[in-house]
């Protein structure tokens, strides 16, 4: 059967992504298991949290593996979410780690000196985006979207190619990066009613349409 | 252009939706489910859920009916009332529940901020501060739903909640609670400043003017409402409405823009995520 798998790392609150997912008429599994993992059509990595302990946990459950495998090999749509974004790159300095390092560049501290006396950490609320290059993911959108994000850290790509995204918090910030199969949202699509609806239907029908290119 | 949250806070009493007027004489204005439907269709910023009835019967959470209603919120929601342990807020987070509020339980149980702060993030936490005047004109901390006083003084209260880790804070005037005369700009401004965490306003939001009120004179990060959102009218008939993105750009956003506050501060990096 078609349907998404859920990464259960130990963070963040899956049930969300699941009950939109569901809303859409789009299956889910939620799962911290290697072997159903290894099953994967696509995938979603969640998560709220610390990025140190995210990595920490994809390791002591030894799910790098599979998960490499998945993206790097298999090339399977994968989508971040939130921290799931961050630990697409490469390095954070939330508890000095390294991440899976399928997006070359690293998560850093917001500025604090760029940024005035009202954008308080985290940036929390909803903001509109800045698309940066065509995506399937942005796909059909009438107006500007807008999402709620939640972050005290984000996203610097080193290679500008990969920024699908970004957002005013005081000054621009990464919020979304593509590269092929690989992508990621800093914003909560889950939690972002029919803007985040649109992009969850363009990720769930994009890897249908790859599907179909493949046969 | 500035957006600023604007959040719905639907008090619930033993699964029922009511409204009270400075904390007192609750009037029922419907089913929580019902009202979350709408509040979705409408597009609401984020939700704010209490249950007003858990802490002062000292009942837990009823999860079941979190579950429920995180179920048909597809928008942040905040849920508070009867949370004593990182155990409720564990089980809170697992039912869909994206912050968890705490008010009764930072007195009680002090540190539960800091265990659930470290363990989920600073942003999953909020502390909901219910103060009012006391014979002197000095607002004091209350938990229990106002029912028992703390004798703390708001700043210094908010000061050590935001110290243990909370990410946000609900400041909540009790005697301006369901009274739509505006919101208290005197204490936001004297709050706002001192904090690094962003400041929801709650109590006595009558119009859309008094969400600028608060964010530009008061420093508020958001904004918070209750009757606003659940009557229509003087006669509070019941009728659960929001404003429109129209609307809100219009009286609000816009006019919050063009003000450009260019200030800086230096402040300590002390949150997680």
């Amino acid at each position: 059967m078609e349907h998404i798998t859920i990464i259960d790392y130990g963070l963040g609150n899956l049930l969300s992504i699941q009950n939109m997912l569901k809303r859409l008429g789009v299956s889910s599994i939620i799962t911290s298991d290697p072997k159903e993992i290894a099953n994967a059509q696509k995938m979603i990595l969640p998560g709220v949290g610390h990025f140190a302990k995210g990595m920490e946990n994809i390791h002591s459950r030894g799910l790098k593996p599979v998960l490499d495998e998945l993206a790097l090999e298999q090339k399977i749509p994968v989508l971040g979410i939130c921290l799931g974004m961050q630990l697409l790159c490469e390095h954070s300095e939330e508890g000095d780690a390294d991440g899976l390092g399928w997006i070359k560049g690293n998560t850093v501290k917001f500025d604090m000196t760029k940024l005035a006396s009202h954008h308080k950490v985290p940036h929390m609320g909803w903001n509109e985006v800045i698309q940066k290059k065509p995506s399937n993911l942005f796909e059909g959108y009438a107006e500007v979207p807008r999402y709620y994000f939640v972050h005290s850290y984000h996203m610097v790509c080193d290679k500008e190619e990969d920024v699908l995204a970004t957002t005013m918090h005081g000054y621009e910030v990464v919020c979304a990066v593509e590269n092929g199969n690989i992508m990621g949202t800093q914003f909560h699509p889950e939690k972002s009613h029919r803007f985040g609806m649109k992009l969850l239907t363009n990720f769930s029908s994009k890897l249908q349409e790859k599907e179909v290119n493949s046969i | 252009m500035r957006r600023i949250r604007v959040i719905p806070v639907l008090l619930m009493n033993q699964g029922k939706l009511e409204k009270t007027v400075k904390f007192k004489s609750p009037k029922y204005v419907g089913d929580p489910i019902n009202a979350v439907r709408i509040f979705n269709e409408k597009e609401v910023d984020e939700l704010v859920v209490l249950d007003i009835g858990a802490s002062p019967l000292k009942k837990a959470p009823d999860f079941s009916k979190v579950r429920e209603i995180a179920g048909e919120c597809f928008m942040p929601l905040g849920y508070g009332g009867g949370i004593k342990s990182l155990d409720h807020a564990s089980k809170l987070f697992h039912a869909g529940v994206e912050k968890v509020i705490i008010n009764t339980a930072v007195v009680e149980n002090p540190g539960l901020v800091e265990e659930i702060a470290s363990r989920y993030g600073s942003q999953s936490v909020v502390v909901s501060i219910d103060y009012k005047k006391d014979l002197f004109g000095k607002e004091k901390v209350y938990v229990k739903g106002g029912r028992k006083k703390t004798g703390k003084n708001v700043l210094e209260y908010a000061l050590e909640a935001e110290k243990a880790g909370a990410g946000e804070i609900i400041l909540n005037s009790i005697e301006r609670d369901g009274t739509f005369e505006s919101y208290d700009i005197e204490m936001l401004k004297r709050l706002c400043p001192k904090l690094n965490i962003p400041v929801v306003a709650c109590g006595g939001a009558g119009k859309l003017s008094h969400f600028k009120e608060a964010v530009s004179n008061g420093g508020a990060s958001a904004v918070s409402a209750g009757s606003l959102f659940v009557f229509k009218g003087i006669h509070r008939a019941v009728l659960i409405n929001y404003p429109d993105q129209k609307m809100l750009a219009e009286k609000v956003f816009m006019p919050l823009s063009k003000e450009g506050v260019t200030i800086k501060l230096n402040r300590t990096w002390n949150q997680q995520t």
